[in-house]
């Protein structure tokens, strides 16, 4: 069959034949011409827009590894942590499926940070792409879920304590706080009743949420179309054919560009699989490799590396309850970013010198929190994570007012593009 | 098949439509919520798990005095302490340094809501789950040591996040944990035998 180039966005010409028929029965060409090639992208993404398409690889590496996993898998008090060895020494290439998921968590955390940063940068969450940001948020979230009560399942010491420190956190509430906790946990402590419900969400209702969520991020990203490093709107110039001035389609020079950006990564990603799986303890850590023991309490209880900005708050606040409502708070802060950013402009780039000092801090106190997540809880290290703290929320509490401050760049009519 | 029947009156009763829609949705939601039970309830503790958590015991007699027994009641470590008189009047003397010095916001049954927060003061019996985020605060009993400092009258210490108690679980200042360790129900059915999980309001299991 001929290549057909038909003009992009139009309706597809008559497709004969078996693919004519199912074309009748299926909107194939449909699809490909409203959201591949005839969706159009503005023509000048950078770097930074790497990481969406990352995600979306991680999610598919993520699930096609845990499917295989779950074959040999034996969730239980008695079997959990046998059965990861089993994986590990005698099925047939199980350390590396292992390794890619185990790996495969942290690179997704990665990815999804960088892709939030992105937003920060260029004001990707404004009108209107509230909800695009929201759906974004909720993916987040559930990938936090899904994150914890994967590291819950191999069932070393450090995934039953900790475990039983983010449960706890919901002790915290007034009054339902108790009650509530025995019902999640289905026991009174953590036990094989709470180990088996984890694998259950792990592996089944958490997953399908991400995935209609990611779906639901995705529809809304088409209907909005994506914003570009100048946050402008390129649906405001549009050419004789109807079509963005400084839009390309999608496929195929999208999804050429994002093809290069999976062979960089996986050329990193394999580097840790097969060279330092565990990451020096921050991807794996050391006390996970004994079995869990209610009995006995790891000397120093940290999460993995992509929690730890938060357990950070957690612990610099000397009140339980106020702890843990900050550590929630610190989360949910982010859902409000459209409404709390008031600037004139959208991108870094055009925005006052006030409001690029403010992200720079936010981004300093984000990864200063990281680091002091993961040390003893003592010393300089509470009072530097109090400081950090503060400005955390300072960031946003204080957005409403020094968005509106100083005098912005003029913002450019078209998109800042040089051909190379 | 029917014929068509032509209705003389053929406008259509909006108010009507709109209440059977409402009173349709609304059955359903009451519906939703009805099934949505059982499958709530399943999270609860299963017959099996309520069953383990019957109540243990112990000889207190066997426990050298100044030494520590850890026993465990619904996968909870208890920690039970036969004090000396030295570590009974080491409870003194530090009130101002104790966030919740009368368990006015902590939990423990009537009867050891005093000082010892105990039923006898040398026997100290407490649930050994920090009540900052459950680790397993660390026996520190010797007065004024080393490690934690001339102040310290005594008591535990949790490595996780540092909440300090003292000797009878009330938590100091400074502490990421907001109230004192939990006691359990007890009660001693003959002089020195303990059983947790059991008193005057708890009877057996679950």
């Amino acid at each position: 069959m001929a290549a057909v180039h038909g003009p992009q966005g139009s309706n597809p010409p008559e497709r004969k034949g078996f693919y004519g028929w199912l074309n009748k029965r299926l909107p194939i060409d449909n699809f490909i011409s409203s959201q591949l090639t005839g969706y159009y992208a503005p023509k000048n993404f950078n770097i930074w827009y790497f990481f969406g398409s990352l995600a979306l690889l991680v999610l598919v590496l993520q699930l096609a590894t845990g499917i295989f996993l779950t074959m040999f898998y034996k969730p239980g008090e008695a079997t959990s942590f046998d059965s990861v060895e089993f994986i590990m020494r005698e099925v047939n290439f199980g350390w590396l499926i292992r390794y890619l998921h185990s790996t495969g968590a942290s690179a997704f955390f990665i990815v999804v940070y960088l892709h939030m940063f992105r937003a920060f940068l260029y004001g990707s969450y404004r009108a209107p792409r509230e909800l695009l940001w929201i759906f974004g948020m909720l993916v987040y979230l559930a990938l936090m879920a899904e994150a914890f009560m994967g590291y819950v399942l191999p069932w070393g010491n450090m995934s039953f304590w900790g475990a039983q420190v983010i449960v706890n956190l919901f002790s915290t509430i007034p009054a339902v706080g108790p009650p509530l906790v025995e019902w999640i946990r289905g026991d009174y402590g953590i036990a094989d009743a709470t180990l088996n419900r984890f694998f259950s969400l792990h592996v089944v209702a958490v997953p399908l949420a991400l995935l209609l969520l990611v779906m639901l991020h995705l529809v809304a990203l088409h209907e909005t179309g994506s914003n570009n490093p100048d946050g402008i709107e390129i649906k405001k110039k549009l050419g004789p054919d109807g079509n963005p001035l400084d839009g390309i389609p999608f496929h195929p020079y999208y999804t050429v560009k994002d093809i290069f950006g999976v062979g960089v990564f996986f050329v990193l990603f394999t580097i840790v699989v097969f060279f330092v799986p565990t990451f020096g303890g921050l991807f794996l850590e050391g006390p996970n490799f004994e079995p869990a023991n209610p009995m006995s309490t790891p000397e120093h209880i940290a999460p993995v590396w992509y929690f730890t900005p938060y357990y950070a708050i957690l612990r610099a606040v000397p009140n339980q309850r106020m702890g843990a409502l900050l550590m929630a708070l610190a989360v949910m802060a982010f859902f409000l970013m459209p409404w709390l950013d008031r600037s004139p402009v959208k991108s870094i780039r055009y925005k006052p010198f006030i409001s690029k000092l403010a992200l720079a801090v936010f981004a300093i106190s984000f990864i200063s929190l990281g680091y002091l997540g993961l040390q003893p809880a003592e010393g300089t290290y509470v009072l530097l994570a109090r400081i950090f703290s503060l400005l955390y929320f300072l960031f946003f509490i204080g957005m409403p007012f020094y968005s509106k401050w100083g005098t912005p760049k003029p913002v450019p009519e078209r998109v800042t593009y040089h051909a190379h | 098949m029917a014929e068509n029947v032509v209705v003389g009156d053929d406008a259509v009763d909006l108010s009507r439509r709109k209440f059977l829609t409402t009173a349709t949705v609304a059955t359903g939601a009451v519906g939703a919520v009805f099934a949505a039970v059982p499958f709530i309830a399943s999270w609860s503790p299963s017959e099996r798990a309520k069953a383990l958590g019957a109540p243990s015991e112990l000889d207190v007699s066997k426990i050298e005095p100044g030494q520590m027994a850890i026993i465990t009641w619904r996968r909870q470590p208890i920690y039970i302490v036969r004090r000396t008189p030295e570590m009974i009047e080491h409870l003194k003397g530090h009130d101002d340094l104790l966030k919740d010095k009368d368990s006015d916001s902590s939990d423990q049954p009537d009867y050891a809501k005093n000082l010892y927060r105990a039923r006898l003061p040398d026997v100290l019996v407490l649930i050994g789950t920090c009540t900052h985020l459950g680790c397993l605060p660390k026996q520190r009993f010797e007065a004024a040591s080393a490690e934690m400092g001339a102040y310290w009258p005594g008591g535990f210490f949790c490595p996780c996040h540092g909440s300090r108690f003292d000797l009878s679980g009330r938590v100091f200042n400074g502490s990421p944990a907001s109230v004192n360790l939990r006691v359990p129900p007890y009660e001693f059915p003959s002089p020195l035998k303990l059983v947790v999980g059991v008193d005057e309001t708890h009877k057996g299991a679950a």
